[in-house]
């Protein structure tokens, strides 16, 4: 197949994306990268379509902020795979595609005789990527997950909350996020070995094991030392010392922790700001390049974040992320949604994309592309309404008439 | 096993260190990809330092952290500061494909002249990936930082925990784990590109604007709606019940979420309590909601009696969404992790066999796999150098008894 040159960096190549809300970010990673990535809904639009929260609170399908978030740079077209003509159609556009990414429960696809084994036989070149939530294989591959319960069952939540209360979550989802991230790491590898080889594949992603990649090394902690890594609210576990890593300022919150070692230097530099402003304390005569969390007593170290926390009460958000820029401190604030917006960093890199759709006054201010390249400029385009693109598609690419149309449309196919 | 990698014939140069750096060539190397990890011996990666350590004792090989982000990579000791150790550095990097570093941003270029432009220079088509908090340009692209903070900065601490207390953050560096795999995607679409048109490229990766994708819904509530949203403890709007229950024993709990009227009935059934189904304060789903509270109350007063697993696997045979919170512990002993090959047992010299993390993806033709443990510091200079970079013998020692190695 000859392939075009063209400006971003996939734009030669074609995914079908069949996911449902567990899926959605593998497609948006490839297709800002300039994949022609084509979202293929049920007749009726897709499921996420249904989340919340909502354009203006009005809870229709195609004001979905959580669609609208996760599908930009897609095209649509509507197409009921569980048809005959349905199945005819995708596997004709299979034939064209280079990728196809799909979230139903393992065998689902096999059924309509569309798994891996038979795409294969119409394009041997084809990467198929499945995303669900404990992987096509293993005792448990059918078991229904949620967020909480993958967020759980990885390790996250038990690290995560004070320890007075049950073990929480971010309750913006977010295991679907890290499950798709990896089904586009795990596609890319598989199109490079394409590229030389002229072999397809079948990539197979967890979840679950996902999820578990960013429990760090809880894991380890127990095969190595046999210890269990607590759940200590804003702190952190160091050599039997609470270190705090969240405090309460003039208007919000902040993130710092108390360093000794190389990182020494670190609190030194925050020292020398409060003893300029009187507020020290006792702080200035420790010597924190030696100090180390092991051999300080509990009490000394208590104190030490008593007089630190007394000092940042007197500040700002601000003022403390200004003073650290300048000082050399490792500290950030705690970001709310309009904080993000509102950051300067973020508003220097021309981060935020001015995105408008139809219909809409304003456009919407969305985060903008995942890097930077010295050869490409990504952009942030709308997601599509359902089926936006089924005449682009089915007529001028496929060649139906627009009877045939009429008669897929009766028959509940697209 | 020689069955082909993916990426055999790629070549890494990591420079990088702590974790959102060496990941990123980590995951390349679980298919295959080489990778010569630079290091120092007099100032090593400081997360060799970082617990857990093999049985509780610290040493330079012991650190589980440090081991997780390494295996699969030949380990080097190279001291930058001596113009040798540059001049060697330039070999690694003529040698490879793609370089990979998270220093703070310009010390490649200021200290080492070893920016971008200047690599090109002598390796036009460089492929170089810097990884930074908040990105290589703009005011604030000094401030050092760690996950652990960014993580605030990304805006996940204001949506996690619950708003009658202060903020409890997520525990986890998040930012040093979900970037890198956007790192190796930004890479493997830049060989492609280069393939095609034999050009190489610079990628600044801001793990800043890299989080705050991974909370879009929620900023889009903000920009359309104009609402900050807030941490509320582990409720969901379209469930209930929805949160994490204690059970029997110590500090062991279970998740479970109920999404429609046929998993609630379900749920009754296994709690043997149908007279909930037809109770007015739980019999719809705007019922269950109003009446949350006391809904989390009733279903707790029988979880605390049952054990996390059983509870779990009785609820997923009744089809609802379930599952253990699990510790580390569990996940090492967790049967679908176990069948899937989750973990990866390698043998280190000076640890022994340990766990690592392996790919959470099967390829089906060329599957990830883990062959060599985390180097010891400069385990592989020698080889490096001989081997990779073909030094006759004689140079190699002539450099050794310089210090370039130290």
């Amino acid at each position: 197949m000859a392939k075009q040159i063209s400006y971003l960096p996939l734009s030669p190549y074609r995914v079908l994306d069949l996911t449902n809300e567990m899926g959605y970010f593998c497609g948006k990673i490839l297709a800002e990268l300039g994949a022609d990535v084509i979202k293929i809904e049920p007749p009726e639009g897709d499921s996420g379509r249904n989340i919340g929260p909502f354009i203006n609170d009005i809870p229709k399908k195609e004001g979905s902020l959580f669609f609208l978030a996760y599908n930009t740079n897609k095209r649509s077209i509507t197409l009921n795979i569980e048809t005959s003509d349905g199945r005819e159609i995708l596997k004709r556009l299979v034939k064209k595609s280079d990728f196809l990414i799909e979230s139903y429960p393992p065998g689902y696809m096999n059924k309509f005789g569309l798994g891996y084994e038979d795409l294969r036989e119409i394009n041997s070149r084809l990467i198929m990527v499945s995303i669900t939530p404990f992987g096509q294989t293993g005792p448990r591959k059918d078991w229904k997950a949620s967020d909480i319960v993958l967020i759980a069952m990885g390790g996250l939540s038990h690290i995560t909350g004070s320890p007075d209360r049950p073990p929480a979550r971010v309750c913006i989802d977010q295991a679907h996020l890290m499950g798709g991230a990896q089904a586009a790491m795990g596609a890319m590898i598989a199109h490079y070995y394409r590229q030389s080889t002229g072999r397809g594949q079948h990539v197979d992603v967890s979840i679950q094991e996902s999820v578990v990649l960013s429990a760090l090394t809880v894991p380890q902690a127990w095969d190595l030392e046999r210890f269990i890594w607590p759940r200590v609210g804003g702190y952190l576990p160091r050599s039997g010392k609470r270190v705090r890593c969240l405090w309460p300022c003039k208007d919000g919150y902040v993130a710092w922790r108390i360093f000794g070692g190389g990182l020494g230097v670190k609190t030194r530099a925050l020292v020398e700001w409060m003893e300029s402003e009187g507020k020290a304390e006792d702080l200035s005569k420790v010597e924190w390049e030696k100090m180390d969390y092991l051999s300080v007593s509990p009490e000394e170290f208590d104190h030490w974040q008593e007089v630190f926390g007394r000092f940042f009460k007197t500040h700002t958000k601000e003022e403390l992320c200004k003073e650290a820029l300048s000082r050399g401190i490792v500290l950030f604030p705690v970001s709310t949604p309009k904080d993000l917006i509102e950051d300067n960093q973020l508003i220097y890199r021309e981060y935020w994309k001015e995105v408008e759709y139809p219909g809409l006054e304003f456009p919407i201010k969305y985060p903008g592309p995942l890097f930077k390249s010295s050869e490409f400029s990504f952009e942030i385009r709308r997601a599509p309404l359902i089926g936006e693109h089924n005449l682009e598609i089915y007529e001028e690419e496929l060649g139906f008439s627009k009877e045939e149309l009429a008669i897929l449309k009766h028959n509940r196919v697209i | 096993m020689d069955e082909k990698q993916a990426l055999e014939d790629l070549k890494i140069a990591d420079f990088s260190w702590y974790i959102a750096g060496p990941s990123i060539s980590m995951w390349l190397a679980h298919h295959g990809a080489q990778v010569i990890r630079i290091e120092s011996i007099t100032k090593p990666d400081e997360l060799r330092g970082i617990e857990p350590f093999k049985d509780g004792i610290a040493g330079i090989n012991r650190s589980g952290c440090y081991a997780n982000y390494n295996s699969n990579k030949y380990g080097m000791a190279l001291n930058l500061n001596h113009p040798k150790g540059v001049d060697v550095a330039k070999r690694i990097i003529k040698w490879a494909d793609i370089v990979v570093e998270n220093f703070t941003p310009g010390t490649m270029k200021r200290k080492w002249g070893l920016g971008y432009e200047e690599i090109k220079k002598f390796k036009p088509d460089i492929i170089m990936v810097s990884s930074s908090p908040l990105g290589q340009t703009g005011p604030e692209a000094q401030q050092a930082g760690f996950g652990l903070e960014l993580v605030s900065r990304g805006g996940f601490t204001h949506f996690v925990g619950w708003p009658d207390q202060d903020v409890v953050g997520v525990g986890y560096p998040y930012t040093d784990t979900i970037t890198p795999p956007i790192a190796v995607i930004a890479i493997l679409a830049a060989l492609d590109y280069r393939q095609r048109t034999g050009k190489g490229q610079y990628i600044d990766l801001s793990q800043h604007e890299v989080a705050v994708q991974h909370l879009t819904p929620a900023i889009l509530e903000f920009t359309v709606n104009g609402r900050e949203g807030q941490r509320c403890g582990n409720r969901h709007p379209y469930a209930a019940p929805h949160g994490v229950y204690r059970c029997a024993g110590e500090d062991r709990w279970c998740a479970i979420s109920v999404f429609n009227d046929s998993e609630w009935e379900a749920l009754c059934k296994v709690m043997g309590r149908n007279d909930l189904v037809i109770d007015p304060r739980f019999s719809t789903f705007l019922s269950r909601k109003r009446n949350e509270e006391e809904l989390d109350r009733i279903i707790e007063n029988w979880t605390m009696n049952l054990m996390a697993e059983e509870l779990m696997n009785r609820l997923q045979e009744a089809g609802i969404s379930a599952g253990v919170v699990q510790n580390g512990k569990d996940l090492i002993e967790d049967p679908q992790l176990e069948h899937r090959h989750h973990f990866w047992y390698l043998k280190h010299p000076e640890m022994g066999i340990c766990a690592y993390d392996g790919p959470p993806f099967k390829l089906s033709e060329t599957p990830g796999r883990l062959t060599m443990p985390a180097p010891c510091l400069g385990e592989h200079t020698e080889y490096v150098c001989t081997k990779i970079l073909g030094m006759s013998d004689e140079e190699f020692i002539e450099l050794l008894t310089d210090g370039v190695f130290e």
